[in-house]
């Protein structure tokens, strides 16, 4: 028989038993939609991690001091000293496949003006600070090289500093607010950029020149860390081979020691994070795919219904002249059909049910390939679960099935 | 051994109706030498049994349905099989219909071999040279009876949409049905059912029509207009075998088989066929409560 024809004649059994039909597609429905919202959420999760990290920049390079932990052993303290100003000035002599590097010293404490406090953290940054991490600078400017080498009191703030400080909207900038009691005079506003996905605050920071805390803040010599950025994302791995050349050439370690700092990159977070999300993302889709499982075994039951309730049929088909072939394909489109309808369903649903999610602020969004896999498991359902009910029809005895009552 | 013979000779005699009734069996084999020479070979043997034999394991025990079985059935005949339950009529009936095959011996289907064909090969054979005519109609539920005519034909990649519709039609037509084409099958009467699935045994124009009960069912009224139909038929010329019980039938066949205990009893030409449109004249008319 033609497929056009076993098409026709699959229709036609599948529209007498419209119920059942719907009712054995209803596992299929379920289950792809499940599919397709799991996949959609693990897929938006992803993009939204990334974005939040591609914010912050995907070639930047922390250098931090001390080896990386190993089984929760506590370093030396002395180790947690060891980035100093030469490593830097090596660094900017050095750089191949870097462009700007800052260091970063770091403490926190109370800032005050007038009759108003706000607790904050103050980064002590060098000049191309705002370049690595892609900030930009809304009212007044930022410090100037000058005032890092003089060690100037001046500090650029964030907005909720601002906010906090300033509550009556008058312009912070060039007013002088204290920091741990040291008179800072404000230069600039940072352009406001909200909360991380970790949900801290990245508006609440002071950024000054690290001279000034180093020296008149903390009193101390080294550096918390140093900030780099990679030429492009794509070259970030050679600007590490190069920063770790440089700073153990710096730190003179010998060949056969461990590095005593650590290096980390930010398309390492990237892909940390991204990977933890597939992880959970698989976790959610597995959990899905066995609801389809389920659905396929629903299939093959009603199948194997429809074969005994047709036995006759089967038997006449099989006199006129149908082979094993024609009454298995018969019955195994019928099932694809079935299931085929069913995965159809399900993607308009899981596609309605994305968008209910993203309604609700769940990031979602339907990677395209999942249509396309849905589509395709739909059919080996069809084909794997009607297979056996197809071979029982195909396998019947011609006489034996015409004279079944 | 001799009845298959004779039946074999006498084959002219069917359309010579002007024989006397009473002329027995023995006066034509008196003649058989001569008219076996001149009239053999002039028809085409349609279906021809060679010592067919068709056992079943049963168990430990071999139930013996066909216990050899051999004869020609000549193109144009219209020969009834009769036979107790328990004769053999439903296996022989498998057999000549190419659903099964035999244990030993050889079947002979419009001059195909048929015992060693694969099922395919079979299924192919039915479709091309044999219309099959069932007790209970055997139509497919809620579908048109031009869709039920066209079924054999879905099997067959030589015939498209359009030569299976006409092909239906016109087999519909030839059974009296060509007003009631889309009506479906639960809409129409016994009989009308079984003329569709009389027109589905000639859509495909088989070398034979096999008949299983085709009257069972029906009430004695539409039992002679199926039996005019067949008459019909055999005077178009169709070889038509029709396995039944009922010994009424035979009357009205050319040719009449009779089998017991898996062997035939009695092979006989029927020379005096009745006309079963005179029977159906004759019926008291259907009264109206």
């Amino acid at each position: 028989m033609s497929i056009l024809n076993l098409f026709k004649v699959a229709l036609r059994a599948i529209a007498s038993n419209k119920f059942r039909s719907f009712l054995s597609m209803l596992g299929i429905i379920i289950g792809v939609a499940a599919v397709i919202i799991m996949m959609a959420i693990g897929q938006g999760s992803k993009e939204s991690v990334r974005a939040n990290i591609a914010q912050m920049g995907t070639n930047v390079i922390m250098i931090r001091p001390g080896a990386e932990m190993r089984g929760g052993v506590r370093q030396d303290p002395s180790a947690m000293q060891t980035l100093k100003q030469k490593d830097y000035e090596l660094i900017e002599k050095n750089k191949k496949y870097v462009t700007y590097v800052s260091p970063e010293v770091t403490s926190s404490g109370q800032a005050i003006y007038g009759a108003n406090n706000t607790t904050t953290s103050m980064y002590g940054e060098g000049i191309d600070y705002l370049r690595i991490k892609l900030w930009d600078i809304q009212d007044g400017d930022y410090f100037t090289e000058e005032d890092i080498k003089k060690s100037a009191k001046v500090c650029v703030v964030g907005k909720t500093i601002v906010d906090e400080l300033f509550p009556d909207g008058s312009d912070p900038v060039g007013k002088t607010i204290r920091f741990k009691s040291i008179p800072m005079r404000i230069v600039g506003v940072l352009k406001s950029k909200g909360y991380n996905s970790w949900g801290m605050d990245q508006d609440n920071v002071m950024i000054a020149p690290y001279t000034t805390v180093m020296k008149r803040i903390l009193a101390q010599t080294y550096y918390s860390s140093i900030n780099c950025s990679a030429i492009t994302e794509e070259l970030t791995d050679d600007a590490i081979d190069e920063l770790t050349a440089t700073l153990r050439e710096s730190h003179e370690i010998k060949s056969e020691d461990v590095d005593d700092f650590t290096i980390r990159s930010q398309q390492e977070m990237m892909e940390t994070m991204s990977s933890t999300m597939d992880t959970i993302t698989i976790i959610l889709v597995v959990a899905a795919a066995f609801s389809l499982l389920v659905a396929g075994i629903g299939i093959m039951n009603i199948m194997l219904v429809s074969v005994t309730e047709r036995t006759k049929e089967i038997g006449l088909r099989m006199s006129v002249g149908a082979r094993g072939i024609d009454i298995s394909n018969q019955f195994l489109i019928e099932s694809v059909l079935i299931s085929i309808t069913g995965g159809i369903l399900g993607i308009l649903i899981g596609w309605l049910g994305t968008l209910l999610c993203a309604q609700f602020g769940l990031p979602a969004s339907i990677p395209l390939w999942s249509i396309f896999v849905s589509f395709a498991v739909c059919t080996v359902i069809g084909i794997g679960f009607g297979y056996f009910p197809a071979q029982k029809a195909a396998r019947m005895d011609p006489i034996e099935a015409i004279r079944y009552e | 051994m001799v009845a298959t013979k004779a039946a074999a000779t006498t084959k002219t005699v069917r359309r010579d109706n002007f024989l006397p009734e009473n002329i027995s069996l023995q006066v034509i084999l008196l003649n058989r030498q001569t008219m076996e020479e001149k009239k053999e070979d002039s028809r085409k043997v349609v279906i021809e049994l060679q010592n067919v034999k068709r056992y079943f394991k049963v168990g430990d025990e071999t139930v013996k349905a066909l216990r050899g079985v051999s004869f020609k059935i000549y193109e144009g005949e219209f020969v009834t099989i009769m036979g107790t339950s328990g004769s053999g009529k439903s296996t022989l009936l498998n057999q000549l219909g190419c659903l099964d095959t035999p244990t030993s011996g050889e079947y002979f289907l419009d001059g195909t071999p048929v015992r060693k064909m694969s099922k395919s090969q079979r299924a192919k054979l039915r479709n091309r040279k044999i219309g099959f005519v069932f007790q209970n109609y055997n139509l497919l539920p809620k579908t048109t009876a031009v869709e039920n005519v066209e079924l054999p034909l879905m099997y067959n990649k030589k015939y498209n949409a359009a030569q299976r519709r006409e092909a239906a039609i016109k087999a519909l037509q030839a059974v009296g049905l060509g007003d009631r084409l889309e009506h479906k099958s639960n809409q129409m009467s016994g009989g009308q059912m079984q003329r569709v699935a009389i027109a589905r045994a000639l859509v495909n124009d088989p070398a034979v029509v096999l008949a299983d009960e085709a009257t069972g069912n029906l009430d004695t009224r539409t039992s002679f207009e199926m039996l005019v139909l067949f008459q019909e038929l055999y005077h178009q010329g169709r070889t038509i075998i029709f396995v039944t019980h009922n010994p009424d039938i035979a009357k009205y066949s050319s040719r009449n088989i009779n089998l017991r205990d898996g062997k035939i009893r009695e092979d006989v030409v029927n020379n005096n066929i009745l006309s079963a449109a005179d029977a159906l004249a004759s019926l008291p008319a259907p009264q109206d409560d």
